[in-house]
């Protein structure tokens, strides 16, 4: 019964965002039909709520009736799980997908803010179609609530890698991401049928940006630190498909933050930012294509099911062939005012969108470059680390070098010796860490570059605090308190990135790996450590039994304790490794337990040193802070009407 | 400067990146691209040194332990077998005749030295480009992995 509520709730939200599509866009001059749109992106959030209830309650339940429980939830898995399994599979993550989309537009349809009405209507509209595509999609190729018959008596359970917390909040993290950009996206349209984009849509534009990257930011960061420490591998970052499918929408995303800025405050650049809200969508479908579809090898394993991929590219074709079909047509007629120079916060701005859009496209080239080889008949190929390192570092390293400038310049017209005069001191903060990592590392300039530009970043960061706090009047804690939350919310950014920077760049360069083969008892040094085996024993846990290896650490004085395990599900054939990890200000040790050796007592250990890899996930959760305090600014500038 | 000058520097910084990022694209494809290639494709399409991945099935029985702690196994496309040493933890969803994905290269003489081997996270799920190169050879059996 509950799939069937949960089937029809799906369907009747299908029909309310269908009609809020039409009612939305013919009723830009016409007030009641607008407001009934509004009315229907309200009740199709409700509805879609309600379906997303229904699938959860089922899994909750282990309803082995229907097929998408069967085929990945288990009665013995942990609630927690049971209730990710919902999302953890593909046709939930879909109609989350969905539900998400509808109540964005709920959101879009009851905060008009200072929008024209017909702008108004028409984003709502739109919302409304994308968010019906998106139930087509769900209903008609991948029907969470499908039905089993037989039905089984046990289900196959939730992949044992996925069962994890982080990995839990993983999907709805991004799909928050991907599907905050649907919204950039309709708004982008609406102003382009419209044949304006002024200042107060790129008003409304700015927290659904600030709020996608933000996600992005965050689901991606934890993507990474799952990747970390449940692989087993001890990277966080393998340029894999299903990654660059993120990677590519954070980075217009990020663009698009920025541009929106300055098409806010200077009305300039409307057009740019029409397009990277177009061409941020269309990214962020197509990393929903990449994944979906198993056209690409990747890590991460999805079903395969061509059909599937098939239909995300045509709506991938329709909702950007609309959208630059529409362009073409109608960005020549924007308004295109206000100059500036070419050093001013604007050409900084515009700066860091050239860059950034360029390392996307980069990386679209080399995620999509096999598919091209492939289908020309040129056999199979992967493009790996390697190419995205010597690429994408370069251009992301040149947008560090002139980041700094950026916050210190003024709008039209800005002072570049003013700015470098004050920059010096992070710059030389910078020269003194290159040559300290030139002379440490024995002259391997990569990484001493890397490291100077994180240190470069942070430096600059902190010199932009001050040089605002100076400006203020009073004690210092008061100049503090009364910094505007906008210059925090930047600085935590970009300082966050600068430390991002100094993580993996550390991480990638100074990496140390070992594999030794160890009796218990046995001891083996690594890195300034002795790390001994001490014994190796069974645990039962929930729904695994698990082989444990106790470790004891001695570093100079101090001995720690730390353990690694190989866990056992019976649903699953295959065991998987959890990484016994011991953090320290320098970075993490990192202790995989592999395979007992046939016919022998001695245990194959594998030994990562990962310096300042903290580092990276720390960056991470600082830029999404930038993002949410940017985000609260916003806020608080509505409230008091500025 | 006026305003046109300034245009002028933009634009021309611009084109700048845009080539030395093109510049890079197209040298890094040239340079970092890895072909895939089956057991019996190895000595033809690869030079000695030359970073290529290995794909196939995991032979049965092949599997084990340098004395100096490095894994060896045998890949096979069930027409040529090839000898793989990799000094590393295999990743859980190895398996003897199950398919993996060896990145590395070869040197006449010597075993496939193997810098990353890639096993699926999906226990059901084969490697494409494995099956890809079963398929060639007429060796596959069941269905198109779902």
């Amino acid at each position: 019964m509950i799939a069937e509520i949960g089937a029809f709730t799906a369907m009747l939200a299908l029909a309310l965002s269908l009609a809020q599509g039409l009612l939305g866009l013919t009723g830009a001059r016409n007030e009641p039909r607008a407001g009934a749109a509004a009315a229907l992106a309200q009740s199709s959030a409700w509805i879609a709520a309600i379906s997303f209830a229904c699938l959860i309650a089922l899994f909750v339940r282990s309803d082995f009736t229907v097929a998408a429980v069967a085929a990945n939830s288990h009665v013995d898995k942990p609630l927690l799980y049971k209730i990710a399994g919902a999302w953890g599979n593909h046709e939930g993550s879909m109609l989350l997908w969905s539900f998400v989309s509808a109540v964005f537009g709920a959101v879009l349809a009851s905060t008009r803010g200072a929008q024209t009405q017909s702008l108004w209507a028409r984003g709502v509209g739109v919302q409304g179609l994308v968010t019906a595509g998106a139930l087509i999609y769900t209903l008609f190729l991948s029907n969470p609530f499908a039905r089993l018959d037989p039905a089984p008596m046990q289900g196959s359970g939730l992949n044992p890698l996925l069962q994890d917390p982080a990995l839990a909040a993983h999907p709805p993290l991004l799909y928050l991401g991907y599907v905050g950009l649907s919204v950039p996206f309709s708004l982008a349209i609406a102003a382009l049928i419209e044949g304006k984009a002024d200042q107060a849509w790129a008003k409304a534009l700015r927290p659904w940006t600030l709020a996608a990257w933000t996600f992005l930011t965050l689901g991606i960061g934890l993507g990474s630190y799952w990747a970390y420490y449940e692989l087993g591998w001890g990277g966080w970052w393998f340029w894999d498909p299903v990654e660059n499918a993120s990677f590519m929408p954070w980075l217009v995303a990020g663009a698009l933050v920025h541009s929106a800025i300055v098409t806010e405050r200077r009305g300039s650049i409307a057009s740019w930012t029409i397009l990277l809200a177009i061409m941020g969508f269309g990214l962020a479908l197509l990393g929903t294509f990449l994944v979906r579809s198993g056209v690409l090898t990747s890590v991460h394993a999805f079903a395969v099911d061509p059909r599937r991929g098939i239909a995300v590219l045509v709506l991938l074709a329709v909702a950007l062939g609309i959208g630059f079909t529409l362009y073409a047509l109608r960005a020549p007629k924007l308004a295109q005012p206000a100059g500036f120079a070419a050093v001013s916060r604007e050409s900084m701005l515009v700066w860091n969108n050239f860059g950034l859009a360029i390392a996307a496209g980069v990386v679209l080239i080399g995620t999509l470059y096999p598919l091209l080889v492939e289908a020309l008949g040129g056999g199979l190929i992967s493009v790996g680390p390697p190419f995205f390192n010597m690429t994408v570092a370069p251009l992301l390293g040149a947008l560090f070098l002139i980041l700094p400038f950026g916050p210190m310049l003024s709008w039209r017209v800005g002072d570049i010796a003013a700015s470098a005069k004050k920059l010096a001191p992070a710059a030389l903060l910078a020269l003194a860490t290159m040559i300290i990592t030139l002379v440490l590392s024995q002259w391997r300039a990569i990484p001493a570059i890397g490291l100077a530009l994180g240190v470069w970043l942070i430096a600059g960061g902190l010199v932009y605090v001050w040089t605002r706090v100076q400006r203020g009047e009073g004690r210092m804690l008061r100049k503090l308190a009364l910094l505007p939350l906008a210059v925090w919310s930047m600085s935590a950014a970009h300082i966050g990135a600068g430390v991002l920077t100094l993580g993996a760049v550390a991480e990638t360069a100074f990496r140390r790996e070992q594999a030794a083969l160890l009796n218990p008892g046995e001891s083996v040094d690594f890195v300034g450590r002795r790390v001994t085996l001490l014994e190796v024993g069974e645990a039962e846990g929930p729904n695994y039994s698990s082989t444990r290896a106790n470790f004891r650490i001695e570093r100079d004085a101090a001995v720690q304790r730390m353990s690694a395990e190989r866990r056992f599900y019976p649903t699953s054939p295959m065991p998987t490794t959890e990484v016994g990890i011991l953090s320290s200000i320098d970075g993490d040790l990192y202790v995989a337990l592999g395979d007992a050796a046939r016919g022998e007592s001695a245990w194959t250990v594998r030994l990562y040193y990962n310096p300042l890899v903290h580092l990276i996930f720390i960056g991470a959760i600082m830029m999404a802070l930038g993002g949410a305090l940017s985000l609260l600014a916003l806020a608080r500038r509505k409230r008091s009407g500025a | 400067m006026r305003r046109r000058d300034q245009r002028l520097i933009m634009i021309a910084t611009a084109g700048a990146v845009l080539v030395a990022a093109m510049a890079l694209t197209f040298w890094g494809l040239r340079d970092s691209v890895v072909y895939f290639v089956a057991p019996s494709e190895l000595s033809e399409r690869a030079q000695p040194g030359q970073r290529v991945r290995l794909g196939g099935l995991v032979v049965e029985g092949t599997l084990r332990r340098d004395a100096d702690g490095a894994m060896r196994f045998a890949v096979t496309d069930g027409a040529v077998q090839v000898e793989v040493r990799y000094d590393g933890v295999l990743p859980d969803l190895f398996r003897e005749g199950q398919g993996v994905v060896a990145e590395g290269s070869w040197q006449p003489g010597q075993a496939f030295e193997a810098e990353r081997v890639l096993a699926k996270h999906d226990e059901t799920y084969m490697p494409r480009e494995v099956a890809e190169a079963i398929k060639q050879r007429g060796e596959w059996k069941g269905d198109t992995p779902q």
